[in-house]
């Protein structure tokens, strides 16, 4: 017989774990399975999160500007403030001569509205807290989508419904490819990509399809399509 | 495994010429004998100083790591046309050193050859230690190592999976397969050791780190029949890793388009220089391990013979996949395959290549004569300049083939700088370091199956 040790030694000494470790040692091996199972859960999770994607919760702002007052109560177009968004890259950010407009009007002494007085006073601009920030290596272009029949709402989700701005969506590249893969399930009429309450149809795979073919759109999924 | 069959087959042994294990052995005696490395000897002088030095070629190591992430890859010699420079020389030498020990613990195993069990321990620590040292090089040669986790597929945010069709990938599963079913089998061949070495152990605390390792074993007969069954399961999946690893890491050439890499005789001639190299460096580190703890009676003449032959042996196909090389460069009528051939022996660099033939081909034809594999210390310059003659092999594939390509405009030179260097020898302190803490804590050679191989009349006790 084989024995890690001759038998003729090991009655002699004490035992060195007590029966106790015996259950502590089957544990154990569940226990390493859960915790790197749990592990990789918990990461997952925290991924996810509004803490790492910044989605669904609003930002402080200098002023607390509401979109829903402007769009839905005040039925404000997207292009009056954000006007290169059918012709560049950037959408564009108002001026305070854009807000002045109004402002130096109405709700001239409101106090929440000092800081675009001051701006205004100085030719300092407001600093706005950006919301949708894509990291640096991502090249996007609000004009390419805007003409090809991608709505503002795609993206930004129910702005005109948003007292604070907040991001909507992750941003992460999985949710962009989701729509870069299989376009025909987002697109919409050009006329109505400004349509803050625009709803798919029934019918939006066949709607889609056509749209797609009429727009020309291509699926676009090379790394340097956005990584250039 | 029965006792009756253990009886006779070491029967067989007591009849064999050359024995395996030194004359006048007992179980008591091999298990005194080898634990005694942890467990008595303590902390002999020459361990004390080899320990040192490599600790501190191991903080070189550390230091040029950090330099490197503080500065990025451009410290390194790479550039184009050369981008695959010392790392990924390193990283084939490493991973190729580490064959030794899995074809001796899998390949051998299932051979039944008796003379591995002497060896196959610190053989697979080896190969663990040389796949750790391979893992720095591509890690860090992807320029930003912290997400190096990109390699695997996993769920991500980004919807992408690694690209499938890239020899690259191919490297991540092959060797971090390796990795682990190396490490697997080394732990696993060591747990009846292990309780040994718990039942021997004197200090508190020797008893409970060693007993908690060898995870309750008490030798009984099911242990046993459990043992057999993994250690049989464990070899059987190990033995294609022999030939898979390496072959993959050669399709990180071969599938390539550059004239040098692009051969089909690659796998085949990896893997024999893998194993090749493997031997050299096991021969490397068994020469003074049996010198300094008096372990001659364990690693026998008969285990260098039979190394020694197994270097002569790959060494052979090794050569001949420098000469098919060669021939294919003619024989192909391809001008970029000649060029090639004519830019590696004649070229800047041909140094490196004629090099490579005196210490991989001309040099280890000393093998043949019985003379030399038993004299110790040639046998240890051979290890060394073989493991040398591998590392050329590896600079000449990647360097020569790289560094003049089908344009003439971007020809450049290559030259590694003091990072490059460093990193180099750096890793070399990791490994010593790493085999130093091995041979002090962990028996380093495998009690049990010499314990299996003693002949007949000198088991006792029983």
């Amino acid at each position: 017989m084989y024995t890690g040790l001759g038998p003729r030694v090991r009655w002699l000494m004490s035992q060195i774990f007590s029966p106790s470790t015996n259950p502590l040692s089957k544990i154990s091996i569940v226990a390493v399975a859960l915790l790197a199972g749990g592990g990789g859960l918990a990461l997952w999770e925290v991924n996810s999160s509004p803490f790492v994607s910044r989605a669904n919760y609003p930002f402080e702002q200098p002023v607390p500007f509401s979109h829903k007052h402007h769009v839905a109560g005040l039925g404000l177009d997207c292009r009056y403030c954000h006007t290169t968004v059918e012709r560049s890259a950037f959408a564009g950010m108002p001026a305070t001569e854009t807000c002045m407009s109004c402002h130096s009007m109405i709700w001239t002494n409101a106090p929440m509205l000092e800081p675009v007085r001051q701006s205004w006073a100085t030719g300092k601009s407001l600093e706005w807290n950006r919301v949708h920030d894509l990291p640096g290596f991502v090249y996007f272009n609000h004009s390419i989508h805007v003409n090809k029949g991608v709505g503002c709402s795609e993206c930004h989700g129910p702005v005109d419904q948003m007292p604070l701005m907040y991001q909507a969506n992750t941003l992460y590249m999985t949710w962009c490819l989701e729509c870069h893969r299989n376009p025909e399930m987002r697109v919409r009429p050009r006329d109505k990509v400004f349509d803050m309450k625009y709803k798919h149809p029934e019918n939006q795979a066949e709607l889609g399809a056509k749209l797609v073919a009429e727009y020309k759109i291509q699926k676009l999924t090379d790394c340097y399509t956005c990584h250039r | 495994m029965a006792p009756e069959k253990l009886e006779t087959t070491a029967t067989a042994v007591q009849t064999s010429p050359e024995p395996l294990v030194g004359p006048g052995h007992s179980y008591a005696s091999v298990t005194d004998k080898i634990s005694a490395v942890p467990l008595e000897v303590g902390w002999p002088k020459f361990w004390i100083v080899g320990f040192t030095i490599a600790f501190m070629v191991l903080m070189m190591l550390l230091g040029t790591i950090t330099w490197l992430l503080g500065k990025g890859v451009g410290v390194w010699g790479i550039n184009i046309p050369v981008g695959w420079g010392f790392d990924i020389i390193n990283f084939v030498w490493w991973i190729g050193i580490g064959h030794a020990g899995t074809l001796i613990s899998a390949i051998l195993l299932l051979l039944k050859q008796q003379w591995r069990m002497s060896i196959s321990r610190f053989a697979e620590a080896m190969t663990l230690f040389a796949v750790a040292c391979a893992f720095l090089y591509p890690t860090f040669h992807t320029g930003r190592p912290w997400l190096a986790y990109w390699l695997l597929p996993y769920p991500n945010t980004m919807s992408l999976w690694p690209q499938p069709r890239s020899p690259l990938l191919w490297d991540v599963f092959a060797v971090s397969t390796y990795g682990t079913i190396s490490l697997v089998f080394w732990y696993v061949g060591l747990i009846p050791d292990l309780a040994s070495m718990r039942d021997k152990a004197k200090s508190r605390f020797a008893q409970v780190a060693y007993g908690i390792l060898a995870l309750g074993w008490r030798g009984s007969a099911r242990h046993w029949t459990h043992y057999e069954m993994a250690a049989l399961v464990l070899a059987g999946m190990s033995t294609p890793l022999v030939l898979s690893v390496h072959t993959v890491v050669s399709f990180d050439f071969a599938v390539g388009l550059i004239p040098g890499w692009h051969a089909t005789i690659f796998p085949p001639y990896f893997v024999a220089g893998a194993i090749y190299s493997g031997f050299a460096m096991v021969l490397t580190l068994a020469i003074p391990l049996r010198s300094w703890y008096k372990l001659q009676d364990f690693i026998t003449m008969k285990h260098i013979d039979n190394m020694c032959k197994v270097m002569l042996a790959t060494g052979l196909i090794v050569a001949y996949g420098y000469a098919m090389e060669a021939f294919m460069a003619w024989y192909s009528g391809n001008i970029w395959e000649l060029f090639m051939f004519k830019n590696r022996t004649t070229g800047p660099y041909g140094w490196s290549y004629w090099s490579l033939i005196l210490f991989n081909v001309l040099v280890p034809q000393l093998l043949w004569s019985r003379k030399a594999r038993q004299n110790v210390a040639l046998v240890f310059v051979l290890s060394l300049i073989i493991n040398i003659g591998m590392w050329l092999e590896r600079f000449v594939i990647i360097v020569t083939s790289l560094n003049r390509d089908f344009l003439p405009s971007s020809w450049g030179m290559y030259y590694p700088t003091k990072f490059d260097w460093s990193m180099f020898i750096g890793s070399m302190g990791l490994f010593t370091t790493l085999l130093f803490v091995f041979v002090r804590l962990l028996p380093s050679i495998a009690m049990f199956e010499i314990r299996l191989i003693l002949p007949k009349k000198n088991k006792g006790g029983h």
